[in-house]
This record gives C-alpha cells, structure tokens and sequence, in this order.
C-alpha cells in the first residue's frame, strides 16, 4: 500500500512515520501532486499555526490538490481544522471540506472538581480526554469513553458530520467525517494501542 | 474529562538510564528504550528522559536515543538536561520528541522561552521551575539542579514564563524532591491557579496518597516521579486504579488493551 504524507510548513511528522512503520507500513512525506494523487491513502498530519499552513498550501497548489482528492485521507490535528471552513487562528480562510468553524478554547469555566472550586480552562488542551458517540468505520472495534492523546489551543464547533465528540469546557467535535475524508483532532500516533487500532482501521477502510 | 496525567521520569546519562533502576523482571532495567516501553504498558500517561550529564560528547549520544525512544514509544514524551538553544530543540524535535524542558538557561536568559514558543509553538515548550523555600517563607527560583539559589521568586517566574508562551510548567519542590514526604501542595496550588497552562507537580511523591492529594488539594494537571516508580514501590495500574476509585479522572484502559499481549507485565 503507498501512503503519503503531505509536506508543508508544519512538524512532528516524524512520530506518524513511526507509527505507520509499527503498522509495518512505510510512507512518501512529499508535496509532489503526482505522488499524492496516486497514493492508496493520503495523511495531513501537523502540529503549526493555521494562516502559515494555509499560505504555504496554496502557494503550492496543494489547496485544490487535497480537496479533489479520491482515496481516504485523514487529516490529523492541525490537518483537521484546515479541513474545515474557517478558523479563528489569524482569522484564517481554511479548505471548506468541512462545514464548520475552528474556535480557540478559553474564557470558559471548568466543572467543579472533587472536593476544590472551579479552575480556568487551562490552554492548549493537553492530555488524554474521552472520544464519546463514536461512529464509522474509522472507530471500528474502539470503545466509547476510549482516551486519547490531544495538544490543541483549537477546536472545531460540533456538526452533523461529527464521527467522535470530546468534552474540554464544551463538547467538540474530535472527529469528523464527510465521504473519503477524515480528520482527528487528537493524535493517534500518540494514543497507545487505541490509536493504533484507529490508524489501522484507517489504512483498512 | 480530561485525565490527571502520571508521568516516570528517567535519568539518562551516557545513553543508559542511571544506575538503581531495579525493575523486577525487566532484563535490561539499564536501556532507556525498553524501561520506556515497559512503562507504556503499565499505562504510564507521558514520559520525560533528563539527560543529567548534558555535556557537549553527551548530546549526539542522546539525541540518537531520542530517536529510538520515538520509534518505539506510542506515548508522547518530554526530553530535558542542558538545553539552551533553538537549534539544539530542534534536534530534538526532528528526533522525534514531542515536547523539550528548558530550565536553567531560560531562568538566565528568560527570552529562550519567546524563541522556542515562536519557532514551535507553545505545545512543545515545557518550563522546569525548580523551587526552594526560604526561611522568610517565600518559595525562590534554584538552578543546576538545585544547586544554585536564586532571588528570583518561584511564584513570579512561574506567572512569567506562561506568559512569555510557555506550554507547560513542570514545578519541582527541591525542599520535597527525595524525601517521600508528599508534595507541595500549598504551592503547587498557588501556582496551578496563577497560570492558564497546565502545570506539572514533581518532588516527594511516596505513597499513592499524595498523588491524590496533589490532583485535589495542589490543583495539578500531572504528577511526576521516579524512585517510587522505578523501584517498584508503586505500581501504576495499581495507583490509577486508587485515584479512579477517589474521583479523579484517569485513564485506565490502557492494561485492558489487549495490544499489550503477553509480554505487557514488566
């Protein structure tokens, strides 16, 4: 199976190469159209700031390649919120596969912990937190309440689209879902055996 | 909810872990690589790997281990000791670590902190704070490891380091650090509360009583330790398990997994 990773302005692609090599899988990290187009899945990993991400794709072309692309593509944290309609990072326009918006958490109030008053929501969100009302085949074989790894300061709005949902402040939407494409927020390369399990499910779909 | 992390620290010199590890049943307690995976079965949250030697011939040696940690490990980790350049972080990071730990070299040249939050961004930029109490009852910034008091208030440096787009502060008690006694609450506390980014308790933890007691009453994100866990003297299924059944959130599936296969006891 090829795989390839889109390359652009943004880090840490290297622990999803890792990750896929555990899978017994290698992968392409290029921002050559020919090879994305003809990879079996296509990966949007990313760790970086959304308008630089945004600028350097479409620089490229790499904006209107993605969107028309045909295999399973996932997008993975950042990857997910340039999949959507726009984000507050920089007030930037992002791809528009999705039809929902990307906020910043903060100037919320968490829920009272045992025994103590209420915290700030502290950012980024950073931790494990649970997937909940999961579908698809994307989370075959996961278990509601699943915990998995998240670093994000943003998040997309809940939608009909919607595939996993999170609660940090408010419910979010920690993946999502529209024909070929998926997205995570969260880091699967990161999230033990379940993420795992839901990268394989990727490269099964 | 999300999760109280518990995070093993590993001290890393010359590539090996620091002598007196002694993990029952692990053949090669010495190698950093298979403690890390032995600690990922246990459902050890994160780790973080100090290099304690830190000298010039000891980078490339552990910038390699880096890399093989990072090949193995399906957990995120922090990589710490000596840094105190973009460029040596970005070594790091391209080796695969997910977060690095400055400490002294930012207390001494606190614009490290913009640099690094502004080349990578804030989620893989840790601040350690090591604290020492005074007599006059105020908590003081101490660098190389404790060694070096400052007059710098703990308090004060802590709020500035969120601000100048720290990610995370790891906070450690040097009056605590050792002695198994617990950890410092009050302070841990005060400054959970001062910063809007996570905070990280290190120093004193002895018995699964202080996890909980520094999650509930010191108001911490993520709780760090070594000895106890390294010895053995705590299990971490077994203290997960303690703090799930006392209300805090943690995650606990990772020892149902059945990934981890036969070989997830250490």
């Amino acid at each position: 199976m090829k795989i390839a990773l889109v390359k652009y302005n943004a880090g840490n692609v290297q622990s999803v190469l890792f990750a896929l090599r555990r899978l017994g899988h290698t992968a392409d990290w290029t921002d050559d159209p020919a090879t994305l187009r003809r990879a079996d899945r296509v990966i949007f990993p990313g760790v970086g700031e959304a308008s630089s991400a945004m600028h350097y794709l479409k620089a490229r072309g790499l904006d209107e390649l993605i969107r028309s692309l045909q295999q399973p593509v996932l997008g993975i944290c950042l990857g997910l919120q340039l999949f959507c309609r726009h984000s507050e990072e920089n007030d930037t326009p992002c791809l528009r596969i999705f039809e929902c918006d990307v906020r910043r958490f903060g100037g919320l109030d968490m829920p009272a912990e045992p025994g103590g008053s209420r915290a700030v929501l502290k950012v980024p969100h950073m931790g494990w937190n649970k997937l909940r009302q999961l579908r698809g085949p994307l989370f075959s074989g996961v278990a509601e309440e699943s915990y998995v790894y998240f670093v994000h300061s943003y998040y997309a709005e809940m939608q009909p689209g919607a595939i996993a949902q999170t609660e940090y402040g408010e419910t979010f939407s920690a993946a999502l879902q529209r024909d070929n494409f998926f997205a995570v927020q969260f880091h699967p390369e990161k999230s033990g055996p379940v993420g795992q399990q839901i990268l394989k499910n990727f490269l099964n779909i | 909810m999300l999760a109280k992390r518990i995070i093993p620290c590993l001290d890393i010199k010359d590539g090996q872990t620091v002598k007196g590890i002694r993990f029952a049943r692990l053949r090669q307690a010495g190698d950093p690589v298979e403690l890390a995976a032995a600690y990922a079965r246990r459902g050890a949250d994160e780790l973080v790997f100090l290099d304690i030697a830190a000298t010039q011939e000891g980078r490339s040696t552990f910038t390699a281990l880096v890399r093989r940690i990072a090949a193995v490990l399906d957990l995120p980790f922090t990589v710490g000791g000596g840094i105190s350049s973009v460029a040596q972080v970005e070594t790091l990071l391209q080796a695969g670590a997910d977060k690095v730990s400055v400490n002294s070299a930012a207390a001494r040249r606190p614009d490290l902190i913009d640099d690094l939050a502004r080349t990578f961004g804030s989620q893989c930029v840790v601040v350690a704070v090591d604290a020492h109490l005074h007599h006059d009852g105020e908590w003081y910034v101490s660098l190389n490891g404790g060694s070096i008091p400052t007059e710098r208030r703990a308090f004060d440096w802590a709020v500035e380091v969120a601000g100048r787009g720290a990610g995370e502060i790891l906070l450690t008690s040097m009056e605590h650090d050792g002695t198994k006694s617990g950890f410092a609450l009050d302070f841990t506390r005060a400054v959970s509360e001062a910063v809007p980014i996570p905070v990280i308790a290190s120093g004193g933890a002895g018995a699964k009583q202080h996890f909980l007691d520094v999650f509930t009453l010191g108001k911490a994100d993520a709780a760090l330790a070594a000895s106890v866990f390294h010895f053995g003297e705590i299990d971490i299924p077994d203290l997960k398990q303690y703090l799930h059944d006392n209300g805090i959130s943690v995650r606990l599936q990772r020892d149902k997994a059945p990934a981890s296969g036969a070989d997830g006891q250490l």
